[in-house]
């Protein structure tokens, strides 16, 4: 389904695309292929799900968007599911995952992300967000970002390339 | 200030850049401005840090694996401590966060294993544990970012 020219044409493009006239046309002669056989290949990586989306990844602190609020919530499990759907269906979320608890250390299992111009937006956001949602039972904690150490795209190295060929 | 062309580059094109061999003649013809404006705007918007690339977000643990983590580290390690896991290659997200666990980053390796050996690794040369906490569900569907850039 995914053979190692996939994973080549990853790697070559996950820093991003060039900004040329035939940026594929690049890509490809990078990875000798044709202009076409790479537009095809993303297309359908893309189609299959594998690339969640294919386009222009914003900076959100350099735009303004500087309150950065990451909401953790401790859900019945049974009902993670269905309050997960919910939650991420509100305009003013991101991000919405499910991931298990660490028991007394860290009860929370459910985490969503409010980008927001200021604090107090993304706190009247969460207020809205508790309100339709039906979330005043869980227990919840709200962390705002305030150092960015690193931030860039994941990088997915040769390695898998590799397996796929000689594996 | 952004301009309405840059506003548009950055709102109209976050899920599905074109896959054509022009792409940037495609936003060209569609917005009304010519490609030559278009190259200029992206690679001004590129330069200002505004955006950190054209390109793809893999679906989370499609390639490889990879898990949120948190540290709890006084505030006078920090830096330190920061510095340290910024320098793995395995990590790309790494952020100070308002928490007694103050220290969250992402990790992605080729595997389970390789991962485990990583945030070991991490422990061991910052002296501090850390907290795995892998994706277990995503709920999203609504993908992408709408900036509202108009205030």
């Amino acid at each position: 389904m995914i053979d190692a020219v996939d994973y080549q044409l990853i790697a070559a493009v996950q820093k991003g695309l060039p900004i040329a006239a035939r940026p594929y046309a690049v890509v490809a002669e990078r990875l000798s292929l044709d202009e076409q056989e790479v537009i095809e290949r993303l297309s359908r990586l893309k189609s299959q799900g594998l690339i969640k989306r294919w386009g222009v990844v914003v900076k959100h602190r350099q735009l303004g968007y500087r309150a950065n609020a990451m909401i953790v919530m401790n859900v019945p499990d049974e009902r993670v599911a269905e309050i997960g759907a919910k939650v991420s269906q509100q305009a003013c979320v991101n991000l919405c995952y499910q991931r298990p608890s660490q028991g007394d250390t860290w009860p929370y299992n459910l985490y969503c992300m409010i980008h927001g111009k200021s604090r107090e937006v993304v706190l009247q956001q969460w207020q809205e967000l508790q309100q339709v949602c039906d979330l005043a039972d869980y227990a919840f904690e709200v962390l705002f970002s305030r150092r960015c150490f690193k931030q860039r795209g994941a990088l997915y190295r040769h390695n898998q390339a590799q397996d796929v060929l000689h594996g | 200030m952004l301009a309405p062309l840059h506003k548009h580059l950055l709102n109209d094109y976050q899920q599905d850049f074109p896959l054509s061999p022009t792409p940037y003649r495609d936003i060209a013809d569609q917005l009304g401005v010519s490609e030559d404006e278009v190259l200029a705007a992206f690679k001004s918007l590129s330069e200002q840090h505004m955006i950190s690339r054209i390109g793809p977000v893999i679906a989370p643990n499609s390639i490889g694996c990879s898990a949120l983590v948190a540290m709890a580290v006084p505030e006078a390690d920090l830096a330190r401590v920061a510095e340290q896991i910024s320098e793995y290659p395995e990590v790309n997200h790494n952020y100070e966060r308002e928490n007694r666990f103050n220290l969250w980053f992402v990790a992605v390796a080729d595997d389970e294993h390789q991962l485990q050996q990583v945030i070991a690794d991490i422990e061991i040369k910052t002296g501090y544990t850390a907290m795995l906490l892998p994706m277990l569900a995503d709920y999203f569907i609504n993908l992408g970012f709408e900036l509202n850039l108009h205030d």
